[in-house]
């Protein structure tokens, strides 16, 4: 169709004229499912609307209309202020209202009573709506469903949750319309087979792309330092960038280090230029503030994490700096994305590397963004934990059919090769636990009446509600200011183990004391000039692309190549191969050394940071049935390096390859990212429930921890559903054992025994994600500390020993 | 098999017996012939389940048994104290199936069998053995929750106690024994329980002058809980 006159008035009127994607997408209006794929600032949102008002301008409707969801909920706040303006000009009798964790119960009830014609919402808010008896009531008449950042969506869980939703939707409303928004990203066909109703088609609608970004390198007097990541010796020249553009947006990967580059900016902000901080771990009050003051456009930068990775269009971004690897490139694409929104403008981005190895890596992001090379993203099977959760959730909406639901779940894209087996064992597990043990009666979640299944206490749902959604977070504890002082944010429970007060440390860009624990909430006070310690963060790590790796690589092993780089990285390089070696094409090099009271384990496979957690995994058990008491270690994609108490001198021991492939079962189930996952998975699936606030106990006797289970389970019920879903999650992040193979079969072995650490270890000792060991190197450490701490009290070992 | 045991556990010296902190986190009375354990939690997954809560795997019992067993067969005790919370609650003791009965059975048989009440199970749970509030033997006191104005040679439970070390191999948590010149809190035997911070100052106000604090594992491991370190 066209668009109406009314609408041709309105465009005309704003000075606009409408995009080709929009009247695409108005052309296919009652299509059952479309993809759009558009730059930031192609007027993606009004296109996934425009056919929405034209009906609502068209004819009266009664009840739900549309149905927006977003991944954040700030974003729904936005759009609601946003379609304000077309509703009022166009003369629109309808309401848009948003619904999310933040919404006033008054005005949730309302909504369920009586739904606007536009809802705005998240995947947890509408999993929430759908799992009350009157669901089919509040969604009756709903023609179209807008997914908006449906390529953020699709990356997580959150996405998988989304498309069982839809399925639920679908069933409710046939005849259903949906529409995916989303940013540039390197397969569009499976992202529209995700979104589509299985088995069906899915047309993908290209908005123009626009012109390419205007992206360089920072020179900077300083050379980036050996290791680090924070960007802090180019903290003057970033300021200097900010001063001469408009609005800045400066990304950094890390929480903490986001803190740290903050604190830094402002020790050279002798102007006071109106900079601010924003990430995951600063309360909602903090954020919001910050948000607010960025649309009064009284902000000259924001420092952020991924916090602000999708969102809020600020038209007036006008640069975006990267400081710290840029580890992906549809990231780092889509972050550049962020600045200039006006659509024919190329967006101009800065990368800042946080030492000399990312320099390689930045250069290597440079040439990918150029040529158009955006990482691959596979996506597995749509999981079962959270299949769990829907099923629970399904019951807690009514009785449901098995059969029936099988069939609804198979039509969501993620889970359209589910079979019913599977699929019959997680309904077994919701509905006595799935245990081999059957000597209860009591084990029943869900009891079969009359061939439907429902709920044996319908009082349950309260609480299987409260466990809705797929984002598990490390237990965290709030900051606030002593006495009455307003939350600052949260740190995560094991740094807060280790405070002692007096100790001091980073949040919000304030130094802070920590003063004690008070019904977990750490109170703190301002303490401005005291050296921090430096706070975890719960946040997310994210991983160099197998793509990216493999160009660093490319020029790493190309010394022709390395007079593209800057001086100080050539020469960075050189010193490597002077203190140490550099690998060689098909070699394998290892360095040991001494560090502190450490001794260090560096292994360069370059073989991408999967296949390295899973050589860490092998090699710290190789070591424990050596006695070199390794502690823990550390991967990313281009090395492993593993601590311990002893010094390897000969690594040959360890890579002897049937030694690591024998007892591969029992390693793979014992180690500390299995019990990590395995709690995550559990906490889906409603084998074990949330910790909410204010639901905590200070005494935790009562709570204990989820390797318990893991334990128990492995060892009495070993062919248990969430060992099988532990065990598939799990594999998303490990890596086959090929790899490994390929690496061990490299006989050109190069291991140095160096003084110190070098430079290519050193970003190494800096970085996340360490995994520990938990074994006899333990049990040595507790003994050595323990002996000291007696001494230091004057006391000998315990009594007659 | 002795000469093993001597390397993982801790002997101290408490109101002048010899006694003997065991890995598991039992008690060892040897002159005396008594294995003391608290907080076994029977039934504590069984109990979750009836109210409604999430089906915990039904294995806990089980393995609390087992680890039990492995102290009694290894110390052959004359006597054994259970320190209250034994029990999840009495509908629990009364739940608890028949091979777990059989277990508790062939343990108890040829010694004596002592059940202190406590919070979860205050009434005698039917289980044969003698149900008692107080448990007294030569200088020592069994109690389930310690008594507000310390007593020499209190033993008892309710807590348990867990501390956390940082060490050069990072920071390792886990249950401890706490005790001092006049009591010792014992860490829960049961399978699925949490622990308590020794630095809480719910434990703190019990050991006013500090406590040693013998964590357990795969060895025991002393520790000074000084006062100078806090919450």
């Amino acid at each position: 169709m066209t668009l109406p006159p009314r609408f041709q008035d309105w465009f005309a009127a704003r000075g606009w004229s409408p995009h080709r994607h929009q009247l695409a997408l108005l052309a296919r209006r009652s299509a059952p499912a479309t993809l759009l794929i558009a730059p930031t600032g192609g007027g993606k949102t009004l296109a996934g609307f425009l056919p929405t008002l034209v009906d609502l301008a068209a004819a009266p409707h009664e009840g739900m209309h549309t149905l927006y969801i977003s991944p954040l909920k700030a974003l729904a706040a936005d759009i609601r202020r946003n379609l304000g303006t077309p509703v009022a000009d166009l003369g629109l009798d309808i309401r848009v209202e948003d619904r999310t964790g933040d919404t006033p119960n008054s005005a949730r009830q309302r909504q369920r009573a009586d739904p606007p014609e536009i809802l705005l919402t998240t995947p947890e808010s509408l999993a929430l709506l759908l799992s009350y008896e009157d669901a089919p009531r509040i969604f009756a008449g709903l023609r179209r469903v807008v997914v908006d950042e449906i390529h953020a969506l699709a990356e997580s869980k959150r996405g998988d949750q989304l498309l069982l939703g839809l399925a639920r939707l679908e069933k409710l409303c046939p005849g259903l319309s949906r529409v995916g928004l989303s940013a540039t990203v390197d397969d569009p066909p499976a992202l529209a087979e995700y979104l589509a109703p299985a088995p069906g088609a899915c047309e993908i609608i290209m908005a123009d792309p626009g012109p390419g970004p205007d992206i360089r390198l920072l020179d900077t007097a300083e050379p980036p330092p050996w290791a680090g990541s924070g960007g802090r010796y180019a903290a003057a020249e970033i300021l200097d960038e900010i001063r001469a553009a408009d609005t800045t947006l400066v990304f950094i990967n890390t929480r903490a280090t986001a803190e740290i580059f903050f604190q830094e900016l402002w020790a050279h902000n002798s102007e006071a230029l109106p900079i601010a901080l924003h990430h995951g771990s600063l309360s909602r009050e903090a954020r919001a503030k910050v948000e607010a003051a960025m649309v009064a456009g009284e902000l000259k930068a924001i420092v952020c994490t991924g916090s602000l990775d999708l969102g809020i269009d600020w038209g007036n971004v006008d640069l975006v700096i990267q400081v710290g690897a840029p580890r992906n490139v549809k990231r780092l694409v889509q972050r550049i994305g962020r600045a200039g929104h006006q659509y024919d403008t190329p967006s101009r981005a800065l990368l800042v590397p946080g030492n000399r190895f990312e320099v390689i890596e930045c250069r290597a992001a440079l040439e990918a963004v150029r040529a158009g090379d955006l990482d691959r993203s596979a996506r597995g099977p749509g999981p079962l934990d959270l299949l769990c959760q829907h099923i629970l959730l399904t019951a807690c909406a009514g009785p449901f059919q098995a059969e029936a639901l099988f069939d609804e779940v198979r039509s969501a894209g993620p889970y359209r090769s589910l079979d019913r087996e599977t699929f019959d064992r997680c309904i077994e597990f919701c509905a006595t636990g799935g245990y081999a043990l059957r000597a209860y009666d009591r084990w029943q979640r869900l009891r079969a009446v009359d061939g439907a299944w429902t709920l044996r206490d319908p009082r349950t749902a309260r609480n299987l509600r409260m466990n809705i959604g797929t984002i598990v977070a490390s237990e965290t504890l709030s900051v606030r200011m002593r006495g009455r002082g307003k939350p600052l944010g949260e740190v995560e429970e094991s740094f807060a183990a280790t405070l002692v007060p007096g100790d001091t440390f980073l949040i919000g860009g304030q130094t802070v004391r920590y003063e004690g624990l008070r019904e977990m909430t750490l109170e703190v006070s301002k303490q401005p000039s005291k050296q921090p310690k430096i706070a975890v963060f719960g946040g997310y790590r994210m991983a160099t692309t197998l793509e990216l790796a493999r160009r660093v690589t490319a020029i790493l092993g190309d010394p022709a190549r390395w007079r593209e780089l800057p001086g100080h990285t050539a020469e960075w390089l050189d010193l490597q191969r002077g203190l140490s070696q550099l690998p060689r094409t098909g070699g394998l090099l290892t360095e040991a050394f001494w560090r502190g009271d450490r001794a260090y384990l560096c292994i360069y496979s370059f073989a991408g940071r999967n296949a390295n957690q899973t050589l860490g995994l092998l090699l710290t058990r190789r070591m424990e049935v050596l006695r070199l008491d390794p502690v823990g270690f550390v991967a990313n994609d281009y090395a492993l390096l593993i601590w311990g108490l002893k010094l390897v001198d000969d690594p040959e021991p360890l890579f002897v390859a049937e030694d690591l492939r024998e007892d591969l079962e029992t390693w793979l189930a014992e180690n500390a990212v299995m019990k990590r996952t395995f709690r995550a998975s559990a906490l889906i699936a409603g084998l074990i429930e949330r910790n909410l606030p204010g639901k905590r106990k200070t005494g935790r006797q009562a709570t204990f921890s989820s390797d318990i289970l893991y334990d128990t389970l492995r060892k009495y019920d070993p062919d248990h559903l969430m060992l099988k879903i532990t065990r598939t999650e799990a594999a998303r992040g490990l890596v086959d054992f090929d790899r490994i193979e390929e690496m061990l079969a490299r006989t050109d072995r190069q291991h140095v025994v160096t003084r110190h650490v070098t430079p290519f270890a050193a970003p190494l000792m800096l970085e996340m994600g360490r995994v520990p060991i938990q074994g006899v190197a333990e049990d040595h450490a507790l003994e050595e500390e323990a002996a000291r701490m007696m001494a230091e009290e004057g006391l000998s070992e315990t009594g007659t020993k | 098999m002795f000469r093993f045991c001597m390397k993982m556990d801790t002997r101290f010296t408490f109101v002048g017996q010899t006694l003997t902190a065991r890995p598991s986190g039992a008690l060892w009375w040897a002159a005396a012939g008594v294995l003391a354990v608290a907080d076994l939690h029977f039934g504590r997954s069984e109990r979750l389940a009836r109210r409604g809560g999430t089906l915990l795997p039904p294995y806990d019992t089980a393995e609390t048994l087992a680890r039990l067993t492995r102290e009694v067969r290894a110390l052959a005790p004359r006597t054994i104290v259970c320190l209250g919370d034994s029990f999840d609650d009495l509908a629990a003791a009364n739940g608890l199936d028949a091979a777990a009965r059989a277990t508790v059975s062939d343990l108890a048989a040829g010694r004596r069998w002592i059940w202190v009440a406590g919070n979860h199970d205050p009434a005698d749970p039917g289980f044969g053995g003698e149900a008692v509030e107080t448990f007294h033997a030569g200088p020592l006191c069994f109690r389930h929750i310690a008594a507000r104005q310390p007593a020499a040679g209190e033993v008892s439970g309710h807590y348990h106690p867990k501390l956390g070390v940082p060490t050069r191999a990072g920071h390792i948590r886990r249950p401890c024994f706490l005790w001092d010149g006049q009591r010792i809190v014992l860490p829960a035997f049961g399978t699925y329980t949490g622990g308590l911070s020794a630095r809480d100052p719910a434990l703190r106000a019990l050991f006013p002058d500090g406590a040693e604090a013998i964590l357990t594992g795969r060895r025991t491991v002393s520790v000074p809980v000084g006062l100078h370190q806090s919450a």
